[in-house]
């Protein structure tokens, strides 16, 4: 509990720090349109073409999409800011600051930094969620929308767990800055369904790069099509993400030369 | 331009100067980027994935109904591979950047220098490009083995198809430095530069081949330059084209280059006045 208060404090101060800003709540608003523009029309497009992809229909897909900006918006939000801190902090040495104080240092260097206005992004997802809720024909029940949110969080702790594995790797190789497009670029593809992929990408999108299980999975939930395999291979890959990223990062810290060095 | 025509006199060794100015910033670029190779896999890993993933939608439904508008799954994956390469070649400086040369104050340096600042950029990206080039090649023919393009270019295809690729280049840099300059107005580019995006996506070529847009699409995307710097290299290569048509589009790419050149020197003329109104 005091990680989730130190957590909270961090945040706060993030807060309250952009709250300042606030024309950045319109320029968000407007990001958050485009984006929102570009993927609806991209499913316009593709059933311009075809009735189905995959066995999803327009809507079920139209919720997928959703999912995706409303975990992007949360990524975007509270785990990416930190980790490009950090990464910064590593190739500076100024990491130091970080690794004094007398609390977890993963813990700390994932919450020191967040951006509020992304959280934009991450209503209009839901927005979208709802609204193709109303429209899809399977019937939704109460215990999808429990389903979706158990493993929505799961989702965002995956992203969360890859984004410090890849900004762990700055502990190595000390210029990434493509770690942020590698990053949006792998995160394109959760606006399609999973199955689409060939068999060597699908597995790669599962589970070297957590997109099939954070993105796919929920919106499965919510289309009330998850079968119960998937829901407990999810939550036993998000365990061994969570233990596995730590590890990594307690690896890459010894290797942090720092800046007196 | 017009800088080489104030000063009849010294044209030769002007001309001399600028290849030796762009020979020697790209070369210093491919060293600087071959020394962070990761980096530039990884950049190259990001920018190979979007088009992989329009590729698998529309192929899936291709192959689903035979095809769509004409294009068979052979051909989208043609059509997206030959979009890697293009890609490579069609980044260039971006407001972003120039955002973080006026909130740093860099521009007072660019400033200084005898010739205008776009050569610079320009020199480096293109520079860079031989490195991701070199980068490219062994991810083209994973792709290649993987997706089975249909690809059956002619002589007269591969040599539009290279000056095409740089033209898109220019075109491109042009697009993206003029809105650049706006940041001397706004530090606020973000947005612009994201709406440019959103419609060099659609109207360009880059999320599908514009014959799969509906028509009404098609023709304002003819009208438009963004055409010039993403779809019109692909087609080129990829399609049937006769040779009217290629002659003509590189015709139409030089207009736009021209036309984009002359803008940009306009807005850069009231852009530096204004900056120096704001620095005193």
């Amino acid at each position: 509990m005091g990680a989730l208060r130190i957590a909270l404090l961090y945040w706060r101060v993030a807060a309250l720090n952009e709250l300042q800003y606030r024309a950045n709540f319109f320029i968000q608003l407007v990001q958050a349109a485009i984006g929102f523009g570009t993927g609806v029309a991209v499913i316009l497009l593709v059933f311009s073409h075809t009735n189905e992809l995959n066995g999803w229909d327009a809507y079920e897909l139209l919720a997928l999409f959703g999912v995706q900006m409303l975990l992007g918006g949360v990524v975007h939000s509270a785990v990416q800011p930190a980790m490009q801190k950090m990464m910064d902090d590593v190739r500076e040495g100024t990491l130091d600051y970080v690794l004094t104080k007398p609390l977890d240092a993963q813990l700390l260097v994932s919450v020191r930094e967040a951006r509020v206005w992304r959280l934009v992004d991450a209503l209009g997802g839901l927005t979208i969620i709802v609204y193709a809720l109303t429209q899809v024909e399977r019937a939704v029940g109460l215990e999808d929308v429990a389903g979706f949110l158990v493993m929505i969080v799961l989702g965002a702790a995956m992203l969360y767990c890859f984004w410090l594995v890849l900004a762990t790797m700055s502990f190595w190789v000390v210029r990434i800055w493509a770690v942020n497009d590698l990053f949006e670029g792998l995160y394109q593809t959760g606006r399609w369904p999973i199955g689409i992929y060939p068999g060597w990408l699908r597995y790669g999108l599962t589970f070297l790069v957590p997109i099939g299980f954070a993105v796919t999975v929920p919106a499965e939930a919510v289309t009330a099509r998850l079968d119960w395999d998937a829901a407990v291979g999810a939550a036993a890959f998000a365990l061994v993400a969570i233990v596995l990223s730590r590890a990594v990062f307690r690896r890459g810290l010894k290797s942090y030369s720092g800046a007196s060095a | 331009m017009s800088v080489a025509a104030r000063t009849p006199v010294r044209e030769e060794g002007r001309l001399r100067s600028y290849l030796d100015f762009y020979a020697t910033t790209m070369r210093t670029a491919v060293q600087a980027n071959f020394q962070y190779r990761a980096d530039t896999f990884l950049y190259m890993t990001g920018t190979i994935i979007e088009p992989v993933v329009y590729l698998v939608v529309w192929s899936t439904v291709a192959r689903a109904q035979g095809d769509v508008a004409g294009i068979t799954a052979g051909g989208f994956a043609a059509y997206y591979i030959a979009w890697t390469l293009v890609r490579q070649f069609n980044l260039a400086f971006t407001p972003y950047g120039w955002e973080w040369r006026i909130r740093e104050g860099r521009v007072s340096a660019n400033l200084l220098r005898p010739i205008h600042p776009i050569h610079y950029d320009i020199a480096e990206f293109a520079g860079w490009k031989f490195v991701n080039v070199v980068v490219w090649i062994p991810v083209a023919v994973v792709l290649v083995l993987i997706f089975e393009p249909a690809l059956h270019p002619g002589l007269e295809d591969v040599l539009t198809f290279v000056p095409a690729l740089w033209g898109a280049f220019l075109l491109r840099s042009l697009n993206l430095w003029t809105l650049g300059l706006v940041s001397f107005w706004t530090t606020r580019t973000a947005p612009l530069f994201e709406l440019y995006i959103l419609l060099e996506l659609l109207l360009s070529g880059r999320l599908v081949p514009l014959q799969v847009m509906p028509g009404w699409a098609e023709t304002i995307a003819a009208v438009l330059p963004f055409k010039w710097t993403f779809g019109f290299p692909i087609e080129a290569l990829v399609y049937d084209l006769p040779v009217s048509e290629l002659v003509g589009g590189l015709a139409i790419q030089t207009a736009w280059i021209v036309g984009m050149w002359t803008l940009m020197s306009v807005v850069w003329r009231r852009a530096v006045r204004r900056y120096s109104a704001v620095g005193n």
